[in-house]
């Protein structure tokens, strides 16, 4: 490969590398020196890798990061399967299709925190919709935010209900840049409705489902302000993930023990999504 | 060299600014959103204003709970602080490193007047009083339904066992016994906080141990009595069907309307339900969480609220004079009277002649010797943050008494360690 030489000067990037800099770079930088410190807004005193291994004996910890995993492979697993069942439902000329497809969307533009605080109400074991609702018909509603086996559940399907609708745009994007050929091909060798799906759509989709399930993981795994709005990690410590285990000691004032908690988050996140980011790509040369 | 020309236009501003407003100074000031607290503001802003028409206030609101913690803290290390702000005396006043951000106030004349109990809370570690008292002080215990407590002929309770038997007999009569709203989960911790005064009765010396990592919940039995209580209540299911969502407002409404025979609060809800429940103010009565022995039986009591004054404030000295004007008698019975739910701090300072039933209910506990006790977090620096999560757990049935004392002990290190406390 031969090194051309850029028509544009290097100062061109300039503002770019400032911004980043200082609003990403050194607060990162930062995040690692605090998170070796006893911090308390007022002073700072070093402390070595105490932080991590006090957040490490945090009695909710492990049940956190476990939740944390179920709660990001759960959602993301849905996403990717009902959003591209949606997007095959919303491109195959069904009536009142365009309609449909911005009510679908209609979720992802809403606050989060304003969802959140209308499933609580929704969600009241007594006196909210959905219970209300189940008595009319004979069934006694669960508390679904109430009860610990199953708070983080009744989460994961609000989530579900507010993201699925970006997954869809995505996969009706996907959709849109398959070939009608390859459909024509495969109906001409007498492929059935079922085969059609799964040997040629699933497969020729699959830039969009890589975005779909990394963009969702992503998501899920710094997942926050859904499970905050709505259960503050409760009843008890059940539905608590690393996020909101993290936010519970910043507010306590253990700013250097939340830092290190974020740090811990960070590594995760990317131990789980680079392989998975690489794998994706190989996989995709080989098609 | 663009940075300096603006800092220059800005100085320049400011200046101007300053020099328009020279006339008069506008303190801002800052308090959380209870009810209460802004009650209290207003009529001592307004009385303030009416004495000096040349100061005017610029007041501000914010959360309460951990977030206005952080709000306050925040602000307070950036230099954006309030000239005025009210936050909580005790532990929480101390984690504000007082002897580096806030004013000493111990020159103001007014401050010869407050109480000595209130005086040592809002005291730093170099010895200078840094708080004035905002507020009544309140007491932890339970609020009770007069009307159901007539009806069913029952008798204020001075034990524990005999506060479970009115329970049951509330439950037979098909009301809720006991009102729970953990949907607030700091409405959880009642039952463990306001049973201090029952343990500093058995264990006098509780509170310095504990500080010094010599006692714990889990190996005290008389301190584990308040996460049994907890348990005891969640087993005997006398609470409402939603304890798990209902909120702090619903519990008030509750134990106001006769709904629910019992609800565990501090008596600040007195206030809230003045305004919105004013027919069934005069059916609410309050005791002290009853104890083993009745000739024991006494009241925790939480301090009130200071106002404080940032050391590094544009107006200390206005400031300063307007938090002595109300240290006075005169600014204390205004609030007194706005806010008639418990005794105020400053001497010679009355309430007024009409007082809810509540309050009155509360009086002869100040009234006797020995009659009250400070909560745990007045007398130590160590509260752990996840007690809120540990109590909605025993009340819920998720963990035993036991096991959550043990876990809340391991918060409380967390907590010890995290402040940098000698001998933990």
């Amino acid at each position: 490969m031969s090194r051309t030489k850029s028509p544009y000067p290097y100062w061109f990037i300039l503002p770019a590398a400032v911004i980043f800099t200082v609003l990403f770079l050194v607060p990162t930088l930062a995040s690692f020196w605090f998170s070796l410190t006893r911090w308390d807004l007022f002073s700072v005193e070093f402390i070595g890798i105490e932080n991590y291994r006090q957040f490490f004996r945090e009695p909710f910890l492990i049940q956190g990061l476990f939740n944390t995993v179920i709660y990001a492979v759960t959602t993301s697993a849905a996403k990717t399967v009902l959003g591209l069942l949606l997007a095959v439902l919303l491109t195959s000329g069904l009536w009142g299709q365009g309609f449909l497809r911005t009510v679908m969307f209609f979720p992802v533009l809403v606050s989060t925190i304003g969802v959140g605080i209308t499933f609580t109400v929704l969600m009241h074991p007594t006196r909210g919709i959905i219970n209300v609702a189940l008595a009319a018909i004979g069934i006694h509603g669960p508390g679904w935010l109430t009860d610990p086996t199953l708070a983080l559940y009744s989460v994961v399907l609000v989530d579900v209900w507010k993201g699925i609708g970006l997954a869809t745009v995505i996969y009706i994007a996907g959709l849109a840049s398959i070939s009608p050929e390859y459909y024509e091909a495969a109906r001409i060798d007498g492929a059935t409705r079922t085969q059609l799906f799964f040997r040629v759509t699933v497969p020729l989709v699959k830039p969009a489902t890589v975005t779909v399930v990394t963009l969702s993981l992503i998501g899920g795994l710094r997942s926050f302000d859904l499970i905050w709005a709505m259960t503050r990690g409760g009843p008890g410590f059940s539905s608590d993930v690393l996020a909101s285990v993290i936010y519970k000691q910043y507010q306590a004032g253990f700013y250097g023990l939340s830092t290190a908690g974020n740090v811990i988050l960070f590594a995760l996140i990317a131990v789980i999504i680079l392989p998975l980011t690489l794998w994706f790509n190989r996989k995709e040369v080989e098609l | 060299m663009k940075f300096a020309r603006g800092s220059i236009l800005a100085a320049a501003m400011l200046a101007l600014s300053s020099s328009i407003a020279h006339a008069g100074v506008t303190l801002s000031v800052l308090i959380d959103t209870n009810p209460e607290s802004i009650a209290s503001l207003d009529v001592l802003t307004k009385a303030y204003k009416e004495k000096n028409p040349d100061v005017s206030f610029d007041v501000e609101q914010r959360a309460g709970g951990s977030e206005g913690d952080n709000i306050v803290k925040t602000r307070l290390a950036t230099g954006e602080m309030a000239d005025v702000f009210e936050y909580n005396s005790g532990s929480l006043f101390q984690a504000l490193k007082p002897e580096r951000t806030l004013a000493d106030l111990s020159d103001l004349k007014s401050e010869a007047d407050v109480r000595d109990i209130f005086r040592k809370v809002v005291t730093g570690p170099d010895g200078k009083v840094r708080g004035m008292p905002f507020g009544p002080a309140m007491g932890g215990g339970i609020f009770y339904n007069r009307k159901i407590y007539a009806d069913l002929g029952l008798k204020v309770p001075k034990t524990w066992a005999e506060f479970m038997a009115n329970n049951e007999k509330i439950k037979a009569a098909g009301k809720v016994a006991v009102a729970q709203t953990y949907g607030d989960t700091w409405t959880s911790q009642l039952f463990v906080l306001a049973d201090y005064y029952n343990v500093q009765a058995q264990v006098p010396n509780f509170a310095a141990d504990y500080t010094a990592n010599k006692a714990k919940y889990a190996t005290t039995p008389a301190a584990m009595r308040g996460f049994e209580h907890l348990e005891e209540v969640f087993k005997a299911k006398v609470s409402n069907a939603d304890f798990g969502a209902a909120k702090f407002n619903d519990g008030l409404r509750m134990v106001a309307t006769g709904e629910a025979g019992h609800y565990p609060m501090l008596t600040f809800g007195i206030g809230t339900i003045q305004q919105n429940y004013p027919d069934n103010l005069k059916d609410l009565g309050f005791f002290a969480q009853p104890g083993d022995d009745a000739s024991k039986n006494g009241l925790t009591i939480w301090m009130p609220a200071a106002l404080y004054v940032p050391a590094n404030s544009k107006n200390v000295a206005e400031a300063k004079k307007f938090v002595d004007w109300v240290g006075t008698k005169e600014a204390c019975e205004l609030m007194a009277k706005a806010v008639p739910s418990g005794p105020y701090l400053i001497k010679d300072c009355n309430l007024p002649k009409d007082i809810p039933q509540a309050v009155a209910d509360m009086l002869p506990y100040f009234d006797k010797d020995g009659g009250t006790a400070p909560a745990l977090e007045f007398l130590s620096p160590i509260k752990g943050p996840a007690l809120e999560q540990i109590t909605v757990e025993v009340g819920s049935g998720i963990r035993s008494a036991k096991d959550a004392a043990a876990l809340y002990d391991q918060d409380v290190q967390k907590q010890a360690k995290q402040l940098g406390l000698p001998n933990w």
